[in-house]
């Protein structure tokens, strides 16, 4: 099976705080197909998501998926809260970055 | 005057039409879609100006986080178009983050307005503050639940928090409604509360109306292209709500909306608010054509108590910054180990002075943006850009801080330094930058309540005609 890298198969992928404390991910694939390959092989686990922040499993909050949107999200606790000494990004709007670099077998 | 046919509505058989002019109020709208609007005769104009997105200064500072020329334009198309029409004018979290001095900065925008476009309205005012005294016998009975927040809450926190707010949900504005108020200004409030009470109150589905709100409050953020300084349309039915565009450049689609339920929230299908969830867990987006989108089947679950979300922040000093920037290979390798060497000689000479304060580095083309999340150790950029950020218990301290730690980088003599003359390229003059007061979010909890009436209410006929 081909890997595909994950720009290629979503439209969107995201960061942003949901709370001061807290960051949420999501992932929107372009169409239900994908989506649907990528829920039922549970490819979006959350070693996966640990290993490329270099946290630990227990660090991931849960991944869910929500099919009206086709979708997959998933959150951290913020190391530092939003706007605190030592912050690097108050509105948690771009720590994505790792993310771009997922491949899928599809 | 609130025209009779709005308030006379009938859940059963009459449509509501909701405008939300702009994601924020003071984030702008094009003329075309507030006008476009309008033809489709709104029985509410709502928006929604609050978010702790910006972080805990503008809270704790009482300053609000949009620009004043911006809200006033809003403002302006809004109270003239709203008040002409008899169209009641909603707007909740006043200037941002929605306690006293943000509410009395927007309610001088709107009398200004007022006098300028010589209007006459029953205004509403709704404060959101909570006394600290309250909160304080809150705390003492442990009845204060912690929403994340990692530190634990004391008295001292509580003294030394300058506003503290509750998200308000529908009943005050209900309320303000029944007294004939025509435009409500309201404090820190459930973002889609000025959307969904006046429908509430006509007895229009609670949770199809404050689903409707929660995405309205984005305005056209839920459309494709998204946008937060478009307009969106929401129309309320009996069992469900239409979301309409109103601008060619952009549509609804089921993705969409769907999508924006996710935005924001750490779970997309249990929202909690005010005394209760929106639950999502039989909703159906359709798509209807015409870039029009229909839900069905959002559920608002009361909860046993009435609880609601308070927010406050607290000074914890000052800031001083620097922007410099590198672009010597040696010093880019060795950054983190300079950086150790000249934290470790300031903290020295700021010891002797007895001098207290941290210092913080912000290496872009490193980890400036991710600091230690960053899975990536090591810059790969032919330059970086520093950022020294000194934060003090005063700005003078702040400042030496800052002015202590640029001098010590500029001519620190790293080991394999081949560049003499100085280590960092400053594009201004002066250099240091005080960037003022500090804040931290200090207060993040639900606490229970049941009487409204310890939110403050004014009404008060403004006449300008």
């Amino acid at each position: 099976m081909a890997k595909k890298n994950i720009r290629e198969i979503a439209k969107v992928i995201r960061s942003k705080n949901s709370s001061p404390f807290e960051i949420t991910f999501d992932i929107i694939f372009k169409d239900l197909e994908t989506f649907n390959k990528v829920k039922e092989n549970n490819l979006i686990t959350k070693s996966l998501i640990a290993s490329l922040y270099k946290l630990k499993e227990d660090e991931i909050m849960d991944i869910i998926y929500f099919m009206p949107a086709l979708a997959v999200k998933f959150g951290m606790k913020r190391i530092v809260t939003s706007g605190a000494p030592g912050d690097t990004d108050v509105y948690g709007a771009q720590q994505h970055g790792p993310l771009l670099s997922i491949e899928l077998d599809l | 005057m609130i025209r009779s046919d709005i308030l006379n509505k009938n859940p059963e058989k009459d449509e509501f039409k909701i405008l939300s002019p702009t994601a924020i109020l003071g984030y702008g709208f094009p003329e075309k879609s507030f006008l476009n609007a309008m033809e489709m005769k709104p029985d509410l104009i709502a928006v929604d100006a609050g978010s702790t997105d910006p972080g805990p200064y503008y809270l704790g500072a009482g300053v609000s986080f949009t620009d004043r020329l911006g809200v006033k334009r809003d403002l302006r198309y809004i109270l003239t178009h709203g008040v002409k029409n008899g169209i009641p004018i909603v707007i909740g979290s006043a200037g941002g983050s929605g306690a006293k001095p943000h509410m009395d900065w927007c309610e001088k925008i709107i009398k200004e307005i007022a006098m300028e476009e010589k209007l006459t309205f029953k205004l509403g005012k709704i404060y959101s503050d909570i006394d600290k005294k309250l909160l304080t016998e809150k705390l003492k009975n442990q009845e204060l639940i912690p929403l994340g927040i990692p530190n634990v809450l004391n008295l001292d926190d509580i003294e030394k928090t300058t506003y503290v707010v509750a998200q308000i949900g529908v009943e005050p504005f209900i309320e303000l409604l029944k007294e004939g108020c025509d435009v409500i200004l309201a404090g820190r409030a459930y973002d889609p509360a000025c959307f969904a009470s006046l429908p509430i109150m006509l007895g229009y589905d609670r949770g199809l109306a404050i689903h409707l709100g929660k995405i309205l409050e984005c305005a056209a953020i839920a459309a494709s292209p998204g946008s937060g300084s478009d307009c969106a349309f929401g129309i309320l039915k009996k069992d469900s709500f239409v979301l309409v565009p109103l601008n060619e450049d952009r549509i609804f689609t089921t993705q969409s909306v769907a999508a924006h339920s996710l935005y924001e929230k750490s779970d997309p299908v249990h929202l909690p608010g005010p005394g209760g969830e929106l639950n999502l867990e039989d909703v159906q987006f359709l798509d209807i054509g015409n870039g029009m989108v229909e839900v069905k089947g959002s559920k608002y679950i009361k909860s046993k108590k009435n609880m609601l979300k308070l927010e406050g922040s607290k000074m914890i000093g000052y800031r001083t910054i620097t922007i410099a920037g590198s672009h010597d290979p040696v010093m880019i390798e060795k950054i983190d180990s300079v950086i150790d060497k000249v934290k470790e000689r300031v903290n020295m000479l700021l010891e002797k002075e007895n001098i207290k304060g941290d210092i913080f580095f912000h290496v872009y083309g490193k980890n400036g943006v991710m600091g230690r999340l960053e899975p990536i150790n090591k810059a790969f950029s032919y330059e970086i850009g520093i950022l020294i950020e000194a934060i003090a218990d005063t700005q003078e301290n702040a400042n030496t801080i800052c002015s202590l730690t640029r001098s010590t980088m500029l001519h620190y003599g790293y080991e394999g330094r081949i560049s003499t003359a100085g280590n960092l390229a400053f594009p201004f003059s002066p250099s240091d930058i005080k960037a003022g007061e500090v804040y931290i979010f200090s207060i993040y909890h639900l606490m229970e309540i049941t009487d409204f009436s310890l939110f403050k209410k004014e009404i008060e006929i403004v006449n300008y005609c």
